[in-house]
């Protein structure tokens, strides 16, 4: 098993790596740089001796080598520098909206397994009747919904319901305070986008529940414990489920990976200042390091986040940790 | 879902049944596929027929109806601007299908041909790309679109265009995995030994041996991204990264106006997400019941 995490654990560096040059490239194809949109962002002249002696100041005259050194030996100590827009350290600037992205990717991810596991599970015991084609017709709209517009429904209906039964709008608030220090407003903050981007990302894992629930419930031991009399719900909930939740953690938990990189368009509808909105921000100043900061954060994320769900499984099913 | 047993051999051959006969038998088998076919066609029919369906100009401003609800003479009502929105709907199906199939097509197509080459190759080559492409998975989708988008700033070539390639890149890493894996499997059956030992090249055997044998999981994968690129290009439109105004675009309908004016003329907020619902949906269940005939042994996917 050790062998297994061990050799598992390296494959990491390679993605994680080839993520690096990939960003430290595209960064650096996006015509233009961060000096020149400082100094003529208001459409003035430039004089160019200001903007050479700014790229000298963020060390962009380098040569590309150097700083891609630069890069990944402070990303392997743990150094990412400072905001080239604002000059504050990245890790000061990302810490507290990477609390409030997670927070909701966390909270989307208990939404969608609200709803993919029952509503997954009754549309396999009930297979082909009137509720399996709604669960299933439920769970292919969440794919065909873009979670932005069920973002726009979602404020509509709070602007239409808080005026019809307060007689005032309310808006859900924007400035972000950590669920410990405030949690009713907290949550009454971040619950929707949760809904929005939870309904999305429950599609996929209950279609996988009800596959799974489908085929366990072909067993052997099933129809075993039918015969022997055992009710129905108990066989459903001790025999099947328990036995079809592992390709749905699975998925879960490959969903998570994704979350935390597709955030970007719920936070601008919801106009929350997480990860996205900096993402999006940092591209548009040509903010080399803040981009590769994020970039590399969420591809951490999403390499540990599978790591975790292979080591779950060979934890599981030792006949794996010798198949690689 | 339809067992083995509902196909009676009879069904099988060909030349039998006519092509409406079969076409009124595959959608007695599979309603939900049916549905999503119709609304692929209602779609289609939209964006060819533009100009006959409706007689406003989808671009033309007009401030004396501006924000108008629904009535007999804007059918979905008028946006900020006091364009038509029924109008800008029936255009944005243009928009939607061209970045949708394009994009679709060309990634899945050089995923396919990169896929194949992979498997048939094998080794350190099969081992590098591999990781190549975990890279390209693991890097946030929209973000690696962004940066397409942002490079193709200084090209003289159309928003488009741009958006087209910002969602082509990501589909190729998926498409080649997915292409790759049934590629593997053929890659060992005998007739690419046949093929090898009669002197063919590298390139013939891989695009005249065992492309069209891997046309199943291509078809899949194909059809079910039409449906994601839809959705990915009203997610960049809405950001403001994709397709730019005053160009109908479903996504872009739902920037700016569709928030701000969401108590008032919530209409400008509701039709454009229920188009690109509609169009998703059906495409997926398109996808899904292609699926389905193609290969029975996906359905997890």
């Amino acid at each position: 098993m050790i062998n297994y995490v061990i050799k598992r654990l390296f494959l990491m560096i390679p993605t994680l790596f080839g993520a690096a040059v990939l960003v430290f490239l595209l960064m650096r194809a996006i015509p233009g740089d961060i000096c020149y949109l400082r100094m003529a962002g208001g459409g003035g002249t430039v004089d160019l001796d200001v903007v050479r002696q700014c790229r000298a100041d963020l060390g962009l005259d380098r040569t590309l080598w150097v700083q891609f050194w630069d890069f990944i030996s402070g990303f392997v100590v743990g150094d990412f520098g400072k905001s080239m827009w604002t000059g504050q350290p990245i890790f000061d600037e990302v810490a507290l909206r990477f609390q409030l992205s997670l927070q909701i990717a966390i909270m989307a991810t208990i939404v969608s397994i609200l709803i993919a596991i029952p509503f997954g599970t009754i549309s396999a015991v009930k297979q082909d009747t009137w509720v399996d084609y709604a669960v299933r017709t439920f769970s292919i709209a969440g794919i065909a919904i873009p979670s932005f517009w069920l973002g726009i429904l979602i404020i509509l209906g709070i602007l239409i319901t808080s005026k019809a039964w307060f007689g005032q709008s309310w808006m859900p608030p924007i400035t972000y305070r950590p669920i410990w220090v405030d949690p009713w407003y907290n949550l009454s903050m971040l619950i929707w986008p949760a809904l929005a981007t939870g309904y999305r990302y429950s599609a996929v894992a209950t279609r996988m529940t009800r596959s799974a629930v489908l085929e366990v419930l072909r067993e052997d031991y099933v129809r075993t414990a039918r015969a022997k009399g055992v009710f129905e719900t108990l066989v459903i909930r001790r025999h099947a489920l328990r036995n079809a939740l592992l390709p749905v953690i699975t998925v879960i938990g490959i969903e998570f990976a994704f979350l935390m990189g597709g955030l970007v368009v719920t936070e601008q509808v919801f106009n929350l200042n997480g990860i996205g909105k900096l993402f999006v921000e940092s591209v548009e100043n040509h903010d080399y390091n803040m981009t590769q900061s994020l970039v590399m954060l969420v591809v951490a994320i999403f390499a540990f986040t599978n790591f975790f769900v292979d080591i779950f499984y060979a934890w599981l099913d030792p006949r794996i940790r010798y198949v690689r | 879902m339809t067992t083995a047993q509902d196909f009676s051999v009879a069904d099988r051959v060909p030349g039998r049944t006519s092509w409406v006969a079969g076409a009124l038998h595959f959608a007695r088998k599979n309603m939900l596929g049916t549905a999503g076919a119709l609304l692929v066609l209602i779609m289609i029919f939209m964006a060819i027929f533009a100009p006959l369906i409706t007689s406003y100009d989808p671009t033309a401003n007009d401030f004396g109806v501006m924000l108008e609800a629904p009535s007999h003479e804007h059918v979905l009502g008028t946006d900020q601007y006091g364009r038509d929105l029924f109008t800008r709907i029936v255009y944005g199906a243009r928009t939607a299908l061209l970045v949708g199939f394009l994009s679709a097509f060309i990634g899945a197509t050089i995923g396919l041909v990169m896929g194949v080459t992979s498997a048939y190759f094998g080794g350190t080559f099969d081992l590098l790309f591999q990781r190549v492409m975990d890279v390209l998975m693991a890097f946030p989708l929209i973000i690696l679109a962004l940066a397409v988008v942002s490079i193709g700033d200084a090209w003289p070539v159309s928003d488009t265009f741009k958006v087209i390639l910002a969602i082509t890149v990501p589909f190729i890493p998926r498409c080649a995995r997915v292409v790759r894996s049934s590629a593997l499997a053929i890659r060992e059956i005998p007739y690419i030994d046949a093929a090898r030992a009669c002197g063919f090249s590298h390139p013939r055997i891989i695009l005249r041996h065992m492309v069209p044998n891997v046309m199943a999981p291509y078809l899949i994968i194909f059809t079910a991204s039409v449906g994601q690129a839809i959705l990915i290009e009203a997610s960049l439109s809405y950001l403001g990264l994709g397709v730019q105004e005053p160009t109908p675009a479903w996504g872009l309908m739902l920037r700016g106006g569709a928030e701000e004016y969401a108590e008032s003329a919530p209409w400008v907020a509701i039709f454009p997400g229920l188009a690109i619902t509609l169009a998703v949906f059906g495409f997926n269940l398109f996808g899904d019941s292609v699926r389905d005939a193609l290969d029975p042994k996906l359905r997890q996917m």
